[in-house]
C-alpha cells in the first residue's frame, strides 16, 4: 500500500514536470501550429550551462536565473533566424528543421560536455517525508519540483489572462491578420512565445536534472512524454498539457513500479497511438474537429 | 532511373527527350529498361568491389546496407507525404529477427532468413502504418518519434530471447565455395556482393512501383486529398500500403545491417540513427531513388571523414565522433532554409528551368518554329 502511495507521488512529481514541458510544446503549437521538437535540447543544453555555473560553486538560485535567461534568448534565437523562413511553408519542413535544430544541440552539448552522465545535485534535501507512521517518498527536491511548476505556470496563467500583452499574444495566436489589422506586431508576439516556450523548457529540464543524472540524450524521453502529454490535452489547451502531464507521469511511474522501466517509452507510445485514434482532438481540445 | 519523370495518359513520357536508353528498340517497356539499369550497375559495383582493399569494400557493404532504409523512407515521405523517425526502429526490428534466425535456426538459407525479416518487419510496419495513417505532419513526426525512443527499450526488457543491453552476436552467412572460386574474394566481401545484389532489387522493385498505378496513387494522396479522393482512391489504404512497403525495405536493411555490423544490439538503433535515414533523403531530394543513393553513399564516407576531421582538430574520441551528427542537424536545417527539394531535386529544377527558358527563345525566334516549339511545351511539372 505505501509502495502504491509511493509510486502515485512519484508520478505527480515527474508529472509536474511533464506539465510544464507539454505547456512549452502547446504554447508554440498556439502560436504557430509547429510542434518544436528541439525544445527538450534546448532545455538539455540550459541545463548544461546551469550545471557548469554550480559546479564551479555558484549557488542554485544563480544557475536557475541563467537557465531561464538562456532559455528564453534561445527560444527567441530560435524562432526570429531558424523557424520563420519556414513558418508559412509546408508543414513537413517545419517538422525537419526543428528535428536538425535537435540533432544538432545534442551532438554540440556532447562535443563542449562530454558524452557520459553527470549527477545534477539536488537544490533540496532528498530525505523523504514523515507522516503518521508512514514514509512517503516526497523528499524536499520533489516538493519543490512540484511548487515550481505550479508557481510558473500560474504567472503564465496570469500573464495570459490578466496583462494586455498576454491579449496581444493571443490575439496574435488565435488570428495573425485580425491582430495584425487590430495593429498587434505578430512577429514580436510569435518570437516572444517561442521565447516564453523556451524559458519553461528550461525549467523543466533543470527541474528533472536536478538530484538525478542527465547526460545530452536525457531529454529524449521527455520530448516523447512531453509531446503525449501535449496531445492527450488536445495540443492547444493549458489546462489540458497539466492534465495530460499528469497522467503520463502516473503512468511512467506506476508502468517503470510494476512492469518495467524499459517499457515506459512504449506505454507512451500506446496511450500516444490510442487518443490519437479515439479522442483525435485530445481530451479537452476547445475545437471541436481537427485533423491530426 | 528517371523514376519523377511524369508520364502522359498513354503511359509512354512525355520528356521530349528521346534520347539514352528509351531510343533503343525493346526498352520502352519500363521495367526492362530498369532491369538493364540495375544489371549495369551492378555490374559496375562487381568490378569496383574486385578493385577495392577489404575496407573500402566493408564501407560498401555499408552504403548496401542504408540503402533500402533510405529508398523506403524517401519513397514514404517525398510521394506519400508520410513522415516517419522510426525507420531507425523497424531497422532493429528486421536486424534482430535476422540475428534471432541465424542463432536459433541451424542451415537456414540466408534469403530465406532476409525474407523472414521482411515479413517480420511489415508486419510491425502494418500495424503502426495503421495509426499513422490518421495522422500527418507534427502527430506522425511524434508518433514515429516514440517509435524511435521506444523501441530498444523492448530489445532491454526481452533480455532472454533479444539479448538485453549487450545485444545479439550475428553469425554472419558464409560465402559459397563456387563463389570464392569465381570471385576470389573472402567471406567478408561476399557480404558486400550481396548486400548490393539485395539494395539493387529493392530498388528495381520500388522503381517499377512508383511507375505504376499504386506510385501515381501515392502522389495524388500527397498532392491533394480532397482530388485523390474524388478519383476514387481510398486514402487510407494508399497511406498504409506505403508504410509497410516502406517498412518491408527497413526490413531489408535491418537484415543486412546486423549481418554486416555481426551484431544487433539497443545501442545501435538510437534515435540518431533514425534521423541520419531522414538527413540521408533530405540531402538527396525527397521522393527521388538516386537521391537515395546519394544520400546513402554521403551517409557511410562522410561520417567517418567528419570524425578524422574532429581528430584532427584536437578533439577527444568521444568529441568527434559527435562532429558527424553536428553536421547532419545543421544539414537539415540549413538545406530545409535554402533548398528544400535537395541535391537531386534542385538539378531537377535547373535543368527544366534552362529547358524552359531555352524553349521561350526559340518560339521567340521565328514564327516558321513557333508549331514544332509549341508541341515541346508540355514539360514536365
Amino acid at each position: 500500500m505505501t509502495r502504491l502511495l509511493n509510486l502515485l507521488l512519484n508520478g505527480v512529481t515527474l508529472g509536474a514536470v511533464y506539465a510544464a514541458f507539454a505547456l512549452c510544446l502547446v504554447l508554440i503549437f498556439r502560436a504557430t501550429r509547429i510542434i518544436n521538437f528541439a525544445q527538450g535540447a534546448q532545455a538539455m543544453f540550459t541545463t548544461y550551462l546551469a550545471y557548469q555555473l554550480v559546479s564551479n560553486g555558484q549557488p542554485y538560485v544563480v544557475a536557475l536565473v541563467v537557465a531561464l535567461v538562456s532559455g528564453f534568448l534561445l527560444g527567441a534565437f530560435v524562432e526570429r533566424v531558424i523557424v520563420r523562413p519556414v513558418e508559412s511553408g509546408p508543414e513537413i519542413n517545419a517538422v525537419i528543421v526543428t528535428l536538425g535544430l535537435f540533432v544538432a544541440i545534442e551532438a554540440l552539448a556532447a562535443i563542449l560536455f562530454g558524452n557520459q552522465f553527470q549527477s545534477f545535485p539536488a537544490p533540496f534535501g532528498v530525505d523523504g517525508l514523515r507522516v503518521g507512521g508512514v514514509d512517503l517518498a516526497l523528499t524536499g527536491n520533489d516538493r519543490y519540483r512540484i511548487v515550481a511548476v505550479l508557481v510558473a505556470a500560474g504567472l503564465l496563467l496570469a500573464l495570459f489572462r490578466f496583462t494586455n500583452l498576454g491579449l496581444r499574444l493571443r490575439a496574435a495566436a488565435f488570428g495573425q491578420e485580425v491582430a495584425r489589422l487590430l495593429g498587434v506586431r505578430v512577429g514580436r508576439m510569435l518570437t516572444l512565445g517561442w521565447a516564453l516556450a523556451g524559458l519553461f523548457g528550461s525549467l523543466a529540464g533543470l527541474l528533472i536534472a536536478g538530484g538525478s543524472l542527465f547526460s545530452p540524450s536525457y531529454m529524449q524521453g521527455v520530448v516523447v512524454f512531453g509531446f503525449t502529454a501535449a496531445v492527450l490535452g488536445g495540443l492547444d489547451s493549458f489546462g489540458g498539457a497539466v492534465v495530460g502531464g499528469l497522467v503520463l507521469g502516473l503512468t511512467q511511474s506506476l508502468v517503470a513500479g510494476y512492469v518495467a522501466s524499459s517499457l515506459v517509452t512504449m506505454a507512451a507510445l500506446a496511450i500516444l497511438i490510442l487518443v490519437l485514434l479515439l479522442r483525435p482532438g485530445g481530451l479537452f481540445s476547445s475545437s471541436v474537429a481537427r485533423r491530426v | 532511373m528517371s523514376t519523377a519523370i511524369t508520364s502522359t495518359p498513354t503511359g509512354r513520357p512525355a520528356s521530349s527527350r528521346s534520347g539514352g536508353l528509351k531510343g533503343l528498340p525493346g526498352l520502352r517497356s519500363t521495367a526492362l529498361r530498369h532491369l538493364l539499369l540495375m544489371a549495369l550497375a551492378y555490374i559496375g559495383i562487381v568490378l569496383l568491389l574486385q578493385a577495392l582493399d577489404p575496407f573500402r569494400a566493408s564501407q560498401l557493404a555499408s552504403v548496401a546496407y542504408f540503402i533500402p532504409a533510405v529508398a523506403g523512407l524517401t519513397v514514404l515521405t517525398g510521394l506519400n507525404g508520410q513522415i516517419s523517425l522510426g525507420h531507425g526502429a523497424l531497422m532493429a526490428v528486421g536486424a534482430y529477427t535476422t540475428a534471432v534466425l541465424l542463432e536459433r535456426v541451424e542451415g537456414l538459407p540466408f534469403v530465406v532468413v532476409v525474407l523472414a525479416a521482411v515479413l517480420v518487419t511489415s508486419l510491425v510496419g502494418l500495424i503502426v502504418g495503421a495509426a499513422a495513417a490518421r495522422l500527418h505532419g507534427p502527430y506522425l513526426a511524434g508518433a514515429t518519434l516514440a517509435l524511435a525512443v521506444g523501441v530498444p527499450g523492448l530489445a532491454i526488457y526481452f533480455e532472454e530471447l533479444l539479448g538485453g543491453e549487450q545485444g545479439l552476436r550475428v553469425q554472419p552467412p558464409q560465402s559459397p565455395e563456387w563463389f570464392e572460386q569465381l570471385t576470389g574474394a573472402t567471406s567478408r566481401t561476399f557480404l558486400a556482393y550481396v548486400g548490393w545484389a539485395l539494395a539493387l532489387v529493392v530498388l528495381f522493385l520500388l522503381s517499377n512501383l512508383l511507375n505504376s498505378r499504386v506510385g501515381r496513387q501515392w502522389r495524388a494522396v500527397r498532392d491533394d486529398e480532397v482530388a485523390a479522393q474524388l478519383a476514387g482512391i481510398d486514402l487510407g489504404r494508399s497511406r498504409v500500403v506505403a508504410f509497410v512497403v516502406s517498412a518491408a525495405c527497413a526490413g531489408v536493411a535491418g537484415a543486412l545491417y546486423a549481418t554486416v555490423i555481426r551484431l544487433a544490439a539497443p545501442g545501435s538503433f538510437t534515435l540518431v540513427l533514425s534521423l541520419s535515414l531522414l538527413t540521408a533523403i533530405v540531402i538527396g531530394g525527397l521522393g527521388s531513388l538516386l537521391g537515395a543513393v546519394i544520400g546513402s553513399v554521403l551517409l557511410v564516407f562522410l561520417g567517418p571523414f567528419l570524425t578524422d576531421r574532429g581528430t584532427g582538430l584536437g578533439l577527444s574520441d568521444i568529441q568527434s565522433a559527435n562532429v558527424a551528427p553536428l553536421v547532419y542537424g545543421l544539414v537539415l536545417v540549413v538545406l530545409m532554409l535554402v533548398a528544400p527539394r535537395g541535391l537531386v531535386g534542385t538539378v531537377r529544377l535547373k535543368l527544366l528551368q534552362r529547358q524552359m527558358s531555352r524553349q521561350r527563345a526559340t518560339q521567340r525566334t521565328g514564327d516558321q518554329n513557333a508549331q514544332a516549339a509549341g508541341d515541346q511545351q508540355q514539360t514536365p511539372s
